[in-house]
């Protein structure tokens, strides 16, 4: 590691006043990724900036009935709030299946935005990764890709997105809040996450020196139900191998609402918009919902060894929609 | 929600402050900065190189050698201590980020609220169970577990916890609940039968 500058930031501006959006600074939430990277040498920040002292520890109902979690509420705390746990069961479950009690007792919902992948190439500095160090190759294209993307890689980069919250975020459309130089913006979480294209250095949409403050869950449909599966190699305290987030409302027997997101799959958490289509306005059956699903995972495009991948996705997401529109 | 707790949350039960003011940030540029901690109900004031975890300072630093590096990436639980009440990996904090926080180690167990002066009784329920083979793991999993118990107790679900459960009560601790719940703690010796019982014994 290198030695580092460390400031506690006590406000917004002071934390993206010292950040400044230059390469060598960081802002440091939990630590479980960043101190995790900066011990392999992945990261090599030259300037902490602690943002959980900020006022951003609050999960709060708004005026139009959405929920607004601030960006360093720890992730048991998110899991565990009553608003989250009765209107969003789908969060706190995805939460919950994530990484140990430990971990979640340390990791931010900001951090949880923006951990970085767990492919291994990308964690070993001896290996060509395109998302470490641009233009250098990658490793995980012609190497061991079992844990790998099967929807929307590009030749440069076949990495996932390992954030289980961040599927049940996609599939509740949740809205991420940023402060930045050029001022506040928000952008919905279907669209912070990239897909790598030409571009795998970039996860996401954020700007340099950008600070996430918080996060906005509006209301789902009146009625709906939700549910998160995830499956992994062992039982608990594991990375998906894919998982599911979904969201169902059903009136008299029809699909009102669909929102399907899958974790695991591809380099952000990917919004099953095909299978949604197919699934509105029909009255399910065991049949319609395994022909939804099969439409969105048609498109797959399986490397060497995860192959699996897409029919455990297909049985996941049969599963689980089959049992929510018998709830709804 | 943001009542009553520390830059860590938690339950709010073993909270407790340095009395001592804080010492000024360093200035800008530095590498290392003074904290102020209680570790084990005693002050602790040190000049840490910001690289530094929590995991190196005690060892380190305090001579508190109880607390393990197992993976030294959060992947195994051998580090767990408790900061203001809340278990977490020592290996993944930094020292720095902790000024003015309350750390509880292995060695300091015995001398919290529910213990004798002698033993926590987890402690004692490891011993009577047999609930370790090498002992490497057991710091981490004995102070894991009075986190685990305080979660529960103050009405934290697990994902194993019956969604429809109120939310303003403590939940049960079934065998697969502890199991969940204990999962951030690898045992390589494999002693997680014993572990479960002992566990059980003080939630019963
Ligand atoms: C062993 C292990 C197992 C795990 N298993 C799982 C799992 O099964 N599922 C899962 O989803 N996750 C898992 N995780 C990952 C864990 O959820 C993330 O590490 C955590 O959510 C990151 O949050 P943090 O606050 O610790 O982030 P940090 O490590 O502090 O930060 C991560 C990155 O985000 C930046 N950052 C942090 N906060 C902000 C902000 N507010 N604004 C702008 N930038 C910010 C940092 O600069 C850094 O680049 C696991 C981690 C470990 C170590
Ligand atoms: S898949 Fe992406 S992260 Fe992994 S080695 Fe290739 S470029 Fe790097
Ligand atoms: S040493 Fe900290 S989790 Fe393994
Ligand atoms: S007793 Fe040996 S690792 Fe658990």
């Amino acid at each position: 590691m290198k030695p580092v500058s460390y400031l506690r930031a006590s406000s917004v501006e002071e934390a993206a006043s010292a950040h400044g959006g230059r390469t060598e600074a960081r802002y440091l939430g939990g630590g479980t990724n960043l101190v995790d990277l900066m011990k392999l040498g992945v990261e090599r920040p030259e300037v902490l900036v602690d943002i959980t002292r900020l006022p951003l520890d609050g999960v709060r109902e708004q005026p139009d009935g959405s929920v607004r979690v601030g960006a360093t509420v720890r992730n048991s705390d998110l899991a565990a709030h009553p608003l989250v746990r009765e209107r969003y069961p789908v969060v706190s479950q995805a939460v919950l299946s994530g990484a140990s009690g430990q971990l979640r007792n340390m990791a931010t919902t900001g951090g949880n935005l923006l951990q970085r992948t767990r492919c291994a190439y990308f964690q070993d500095l001896a290996k060509a990764c395109n998302k470490r160090v641009p233009g250098s190759g990658c490793a995980a294209v012609v190497g061991v890709n079992h844990d790998h993307a099967v929807l929307g890689h590009s030749p440069h980069c076949v990495a996932t997105n390992p954030s289980d919250l961040c599927v049940a975020l996609a599939a509740v459309d949740a809205v991420v809040e940023l402060a930045g130089p050029g001022g506040g913006r928000t952008v919905p979480v279907t669209e912070f996450h990239r897909l790598p294209g030409d571009h795998p250095e970039l996860d996401t949409v954020i700007r340099p020196g950008e600070l996430i403050t918080g996060v906005l869950l509006p209301p789902l449909p009146r009625g709906a139900v939700s549910h998160y599966r995830k499956v992994r190699e062992r039982a608990s305290y594991a990375f998906a191998l894919a998982s599911v987030a979904a969201v169902l409302q059903l009136e008299g027997g029809e699909i009102r609402h669909a929102a399907v997101a899958f974790g695991g799959l591809a380099h952000r958490p990917w919004r099953a918009r095909r299978t949604e289509t197919a699934l509105l306005g029909t009255r399910p059956s065991q049949e319609s919902v395994a022909r939804a699903v099969e439409a969105e995972l048609a498109e797959a495009v399986p490397l060497r060894d995860n192959a699996y991948k897409v029919s455990l996705a297909r049985d996941l997401a049969t599963q689980v929609l089959g049992s929510l529109s018998t709830t709804a | 929600m943001e009542s009553n707790k520390g830059p860590h949350g938690g339950p709010g039960t073993t909270i407790r402050y340095a009395p001592w003011p804080r010492p000024a940030d360093s200035p800008p540029g530095a590498t290392g900065s003074p904290v102020t901690l209680r570790v084990n109900d005693a002050p602790v004031e040190a000049e840490v190189d910001h690289r530094t975890t929590l995991l190196d300072l005690l060892r380190e630093r305090l001579a508190l050698t109880g607390s393990k590096k197992g993976c030294d990436h959060g992947q195994c639980g051998a580090c767990t201590v408790l900061v203001d009440g809340r278990r977490v990996n020592s290996c993944l904090v930094l020292a720095v980020a902790l000024d003015g926080c309350d750390v509880v180690t292995v060695e300091g167990l015995a001398r919290t609220e529910d213990a004798d002066g002698d033993l926590h009784p987890l402690q004692r329920a490891f011993l009577e169970r047999d609930a370790f083979q090498c002992g490497y793991c057991t710091p981490g999993q004995l102070c894991s577990a009075v986190g685990m118990l305080a979660e529960a107790q103050s009405g934290q679900p697990s994902v194993v916890t019956d969604p429809d459960l109120a939310t303003d009560g403590p939940v049960p601790l079934t065998d697969d609940e502890i199991r969940e719940r204990m999962s951030g703690n690898l045992c390589r010796c494999g002693a997680y039968p014993h572990i479960l019982e002992a566990v059980q014994d003080v939630v019963s």
